[in-house]
């Protein structure tokens, strides 16, 4: 138990290591740096910088010394004071602009882990108990598709139908008086509203996936012969499958939400173009395009954390879920 | 009893041994691997099915050019939104025809409605002479399935199998080049996918231990991050001045240095199962060379699962050039692809004026579930009793 | 005809004409085809058979275990009660039913050949008995502890109390089977029926579970049901046995019967493949030639006709003999003996 405990403490370690040697690689990938896009942007107002006022700006950054100089620079200030560096596109600190929009990311990303939580794996449990019956074509087959189509293609047929059917374009987190409102309960009852369609959206593929992934595994479980001991002793069936199998063919479930979490945070960056939604995605391709590369780099760093960080804690469900786990090496 | 035990073991079977199956059909007892495979996909009546689909667009991928009416790129501003056209059959006289359509602005609406007049016809020939290509790069020529009769009949004006889009280009070449342009990277995407996973899986594989615990910690952090953005990050670096085919080439190179990982994870575990079986110890014995049990002995017997996995690959990759064409971070116009056509769908009231718009978003979505079920029918028939 | 031959003796389940077929897609495979066996109280009925002749089926389908694709088609499953009345017929319960859970681990428990994977992995042992007592009786969660190391102490298991915590990847084969039939008994049930109970085990372990079942058969009173291709279990456990041959019992009678003066052509063929100590050792052991049909190329007319040595043209490939009795109790299925 505690091997596997440290196990994957360090692995995270090293991921959020990794994320953040990404981002900072990133950051840099533009030709020029920052200086470079700041002076192009005060240029563009009007005012006019000299040599020297660059290169002083670049003493003043790090800009002049080896890369792996700023990147300790850079990583001890997002450690020590939570500094992911200055948007000038939005003329803040990147922490400030991208608050909201993660806290969003965040709440969207968790609700829709639920949301596939609860359709998959009663419909997976249903698919594997009645196998074979009509429920369990129509859902492997709807799992099929729901798997195959991507995210942001159902986003856009579902505007499409929205827009011909209810001509109403289905868009935002929020009906246009909160967007901007501070937090109220009318304003999360608001968001409430408005969440449902991009967490279908984004949760089509993961419940296809879970659903393929629960069935399959309860069906390997049916199949076992601890199943018919339990049956043997006289347990209800629906005991039978409530207590043993489906607890076990949970444990995949909590792994492969490890497994989706990445492809989920990768759907909602483009799903939140597609919906213009207020999540980091749509700034992310804005910073991208405008190269506001300590905004696009702190969100990638950001998104990568989530991801590592949510992974971790679907490691640490497993072992609490899975005796086998604990035992293991000990 | 124990020896009792022992004997058993002898003279009651504890299987139904095999060569009793085997009797029952003598064409299974000499059938090859690759029959065997090539049996049970033929049943997987899905998977069938779609392999020929996906075929169907790979003879779109060859033959873009021949099946494109008109250059996708030509505009003109007063084509705009035209819906499609149908061909029309046996019209006094003329085998294929099409009607000219006249376009009219609504004074109400200010928009564009657009009649057909069959009075005015122009008659179409297969195989006909239009706009001049290279045919793989190596032929020169200018036959189309499709053209105009008339060599003084304008095609942008006529045909227009799909509609126009609002610059008043044909969609239905547009969606030709895009297919070839979006399935080619695909293609060679999950061919650089191979050669990186069979790289570090043979090696992951093969050595297992200290290599292999190192690789795959690798790969868990690789897997574990979200692509989107970070294909996002490099192609937003992409200079400006870089030309469709740079754009085109690094784009996929950066899809597959992160698309590899299943391939990996899948080719490593054949590898481990088969470390340790009796043809592989008995060519190490042999004194053959590392490379010569990999390549000769051990990839050989596994390759239906390579196909199997790069089947399923490919729809991957085709979605990530999508989705990054899409948000503008990909191929830009006037390069072609399914992204940059879905790009021109993007806005939902021109959509729903103009459905034809919709159709490249078919077309993704059907070559996404054929590649897709044609992945998962190889799968099964490679290796039947693998779990999901 | 089979009762008639029983009558002083009352057995306590009886099973007639039982079919159970499974539909696959490649055909139907008749694993249990019409057997017949009988139970007495407080003794032990043997099976025997190879592998795949439906032995295994056939006590799971007493039980009403038989899953998809497999269905129990025909016959009678009686278990007897303390007066005709109390009889019932388990294939005419609804499957899964009240009636039937009550039977099942109530009067009738189960064992299995591979304790390992017949505990659930993710439950404790303790966690699995006691809802087995609890399932069969009105004990209160304390009680049901105290019953199940009770129990544990009974089947011989050391520090019962700590064993109750654990799982079943922590404990040894041998312990684990311990578990199980204490699992078993702990309902104290009127039939335990052990399927291949000691396969799985070394032979030490193999031993002492024998002896388990044998104490516990003299302490509670059950019979057993005792399913195995080994001779040897037989002959140290079994009161009656019944020979399985395809899905058929060929040979049955009391163990006396059967092992002195074997009829069958099959069952002299197993019981000639055992060593023994009295011939001299440089014999070479008879070879029952040829291994079992698959189950769908089933031969027509007596199944064991292309292995027997006996084999009568125009006859065993044609029909399937009408069962014999030799003697008292001692019945066989095969064309050598009918008239």
């Amino acid at each position: 138990m505690l091997n596997f405990l440290i196990r994957r403490t360090v692995f995270m370690f090293v991921a959020l290591f990794a994320v953040t040697v990404i981002s900072f690689f990133i950051i840099n990938l533009p030709k020029g740096d920052y200086v470079t896009a700041y002076i192009a942007q005060l240029q563009a107002t009007g005012s006019l910088v000299d040599a020297d006022e660059a290169s002083n700006l670049r003493k003043f950054y790090g800009l002049d010394r080896p890369l792996y100089i700023q990147y300790l620079k850079w990583i001890s200030q997002i450690v020590l004071e939570q500094n992911l560096g200055f948007s000038f596109e939005y003329n803040q600190p990147v922490t400030v602009v991208i608050a909201e929009r993660l806290l969003l990311t965040i709440i969207l990303a968790i609700a829709t882990i639920i949301f596939i939580w609860i359709f998959a794996i009663p419909i997976g449990i249903i698919s594997a108990v009645k196998q074979y019956s009509f429920w369990d074509y129509l859902f492997t087959f709807l799992g099929f598709i729901g798997l195959a189509i991507p995210d942001f293609m159902i986003a856009l047929i579902m505007m499409y139908l929205f827009f011909v059917w209810f001509d109403f374009s289905p868009g935002g987190l929020f009906s246009p008086e909160f967007s901007q409102a501070a937090w109220s309960y009318a304003r999360v009852m608001d968001l409430i509203e408005h969440m449902w369609i991009p967490i279908v959206v984004l949760g089509t593929a993961g419940t296809a996936q879970l659903i393929r992934i629960t069935r399959a595994n309860l069906l390997d479980e049916l199949a076992k012969p601890y199943v018919v001991t339990a049956r043997a002793k006289g347990l209800s069936e629906w005991k039978v499958i409530a207590k043993y199998p489906v607890r076990i063919a949970l444990n995949p479930a909590i792994s492969l939400t490890a497994y989706i979490l990445p492809f989920l945070i990768s759907g909602s960056v483009i799903v939140g173009v597609v919906l213009s939604l207020p999540t980091v995605g749509p700034m992310l391709v804005k910073a991208l395009v405008a190269q506001d590369m300590y905004l696009a780099g702190g969100i990638i760093l950001l998104v990568g954390f989530m991801t590592v960080i949510g992974t971790f804690i679907s490691d640490l469900l497993l072992l609490w879920i899975d005796p086998r786990i604990r035992f293991e090496g000990s | 009893m124990n020896y009792l035990s022992k004997i058993k073991n002898k003279f009651f079977s504890d299987k139904i041994p095999e060569e009793i199956i085997v009797q029952e059909d003598e064409s299974i007892q000499i059938a090859t691997q690759r029959q065997l495979i090539w049996r049970r996909f033929k049943r997987h009546r899905l998977g069938f099915a779609s392999s020929i689909v996906v075929i169907l667009f790979y003879v779109v991928v060859l033959f873009a050019d021949f099946l494109a009416t008109s250059v996708p790129v030509h505009y003109g501003a007063a084509r705009g939104f035209m819906p499609p056209q149908p061909i029309k059959f046996f019209q006094e006289g003329d085998f294929l025809s099409v009607c000219h359509v006249i376009g009219e602005r609504n004074l109400e609406s200010f928009r564009m409605e657009h009649t057909a007049d069959c009075n005015n016809r122009e008659p179409l020939q297969l195989f006909g002479k239009g706009y001049e290509y290279k045919l793989w790069g190596l032929f020169k020529t200018d036959r189309h399935l499709f053209a105009m009769k008339n060599p003084d009949a304008n095609v942008d004006e006529w045909i227009h199998l799909m509609g126009t889009d609002k610059q008043g280009r044909d969609v239905f070449s547009r969606v030709m080049h895009g297919t070839r342009v979006s399935l080619t990277i695909g293609i060679i995407g999950v061919g650089l996918s191979i050669v990186f996973g069979i790289f570090i899986g043979s090696i992951s594989g093969y050595y297992g231990g200290l290599i292999d615990s190192l690789l795959q910690r690798f790969i868990e952090i690789i897997r574990s991050v979200p692509t989107i953005p970070l294909y996002m990050g490099f192609s937003a670096a992409f200079p400006a001045d870089w030309t469709i085919n740079q754009v085109y080439f690094m784009i996929t190179v950066i899809i597959s240095l992160f698309a590899w990982t299943d391939l990996a994870r899948v080719i490593r575990g054949r590898f481990l199962s088969l470390r340790d079986e009796d043809f592989v110890v008995a060519a190490r014995l042999n004194g053959a060379s590392t490379m010569r049990i990999v390549f000769v002995h051990m990839l050989p017997s596994f390759y239906s699962h390579i196909i199997a996995q790069a089947s399923l690959a490919l729809p991957l990759m085709i979605v990530t050039e999508t989705s990054l064409s899409y948000l503008g971070l990909g191929l830009r116009p006037p390069a072609i692809s399914y992204g940059v056509l879905l790009k021109d769908a993007q806005n939902v009231q021109a959509v729903a004026h103009s459905p034809w718009l919709f159709l490249p978003a078919i077309f993704v979505i059907v070559v996404i579930l054929a590649l897709n079920f044609m992945g998962d029918g190889i799968r099964d028939a490679a290796d039947p009793y693998q779990e999901v | 005809m089979t009762t008639k031959n029983k009558l002083e003796k009352k057995s306590i389940l009886e099973v007639r004409g039982l079919k159970t077929y499974f539909y696959t897609t490649d055909g139907t495979v008749k694993a249990v085809d019409g057997v017949d066996l009988d139970v007495f109280p407080k003794k032990t009925l043997g099976i025997v058979g190879e592998s795949g002749c439906g032995k295994s089926i056939t006590t799971k389908s007493i039980l009403r275990l038989i899953d998809y694709p497999g269905r129990t088609i025909e016959g009678e499953v009686n278990l007897k009660g303390d007066t005709l009345k109390d009889s019932v017929d388990l294939l005419k319960l609804k499957q899964n039913g009240t009636e039937l859970r009550q039977i099942r681990g109530g009067r009738i428990s189960m064992i299995f050949q591979e304790p390992m994977t017949s505990f659930s992995p993710i439950h404790t042992i303790g966690n699995q008995i006691i809802e087995a007592i609890r399932l069969h009786s009105k004990l209160g969660k304390s009680e049901a502890l105290e019953f199940a190391e009770d129990w544990l102490i009974r089947v011989g298991m050391s520090n019962p109390s700590q064993r109750l915590k654990q799982y079943a990847f922590e404990l040894s084969g041998g312990q684990r089977q311990r578990a199980m039939i204490a699992m078993a008994l702990c309902t104290n049930p009127d039939i335990l029926i052990a399927d291949e109970p000691t396969t799985a085990l070394d032979v030490t372990t193999q031993a002492q579970v024998l002896d388990l079942l044998k104490e516990m058969q003299e302490k509670n009173g059950m019979s057993i049901i005792m399913i195995t291709h080994d001779l040897g279990v037989i002959a140290e456990l079994a009161d009656d046995v019944s020979v399985m041959y395809l899905g058929k019992v060929v040979e049955s009678g009391t163990i006396r019967q059967v092992f002195k003066n074997p009829k069958h052509p099959y069952t002299q063929a197993l019981l000639s493949s055992i060593p023994s100590l009295a011939t001299g050792h440089r014999e070479r052991l008879p070879i029952l030639t040829g291994t079992i049909p698959h189950p769908q190329a089933r031969p027509a007319g007596c199944p064991f006709n292309p292995r027997c040595k006996d084999f009568i043209e125009g006859t065993c490939e044609v029909s399937f003999p009408n069962q014999e009795i030799i003697e008292e109790g001692h019945l066989v299925n095969c064309h050598l003996y009918n008239k």
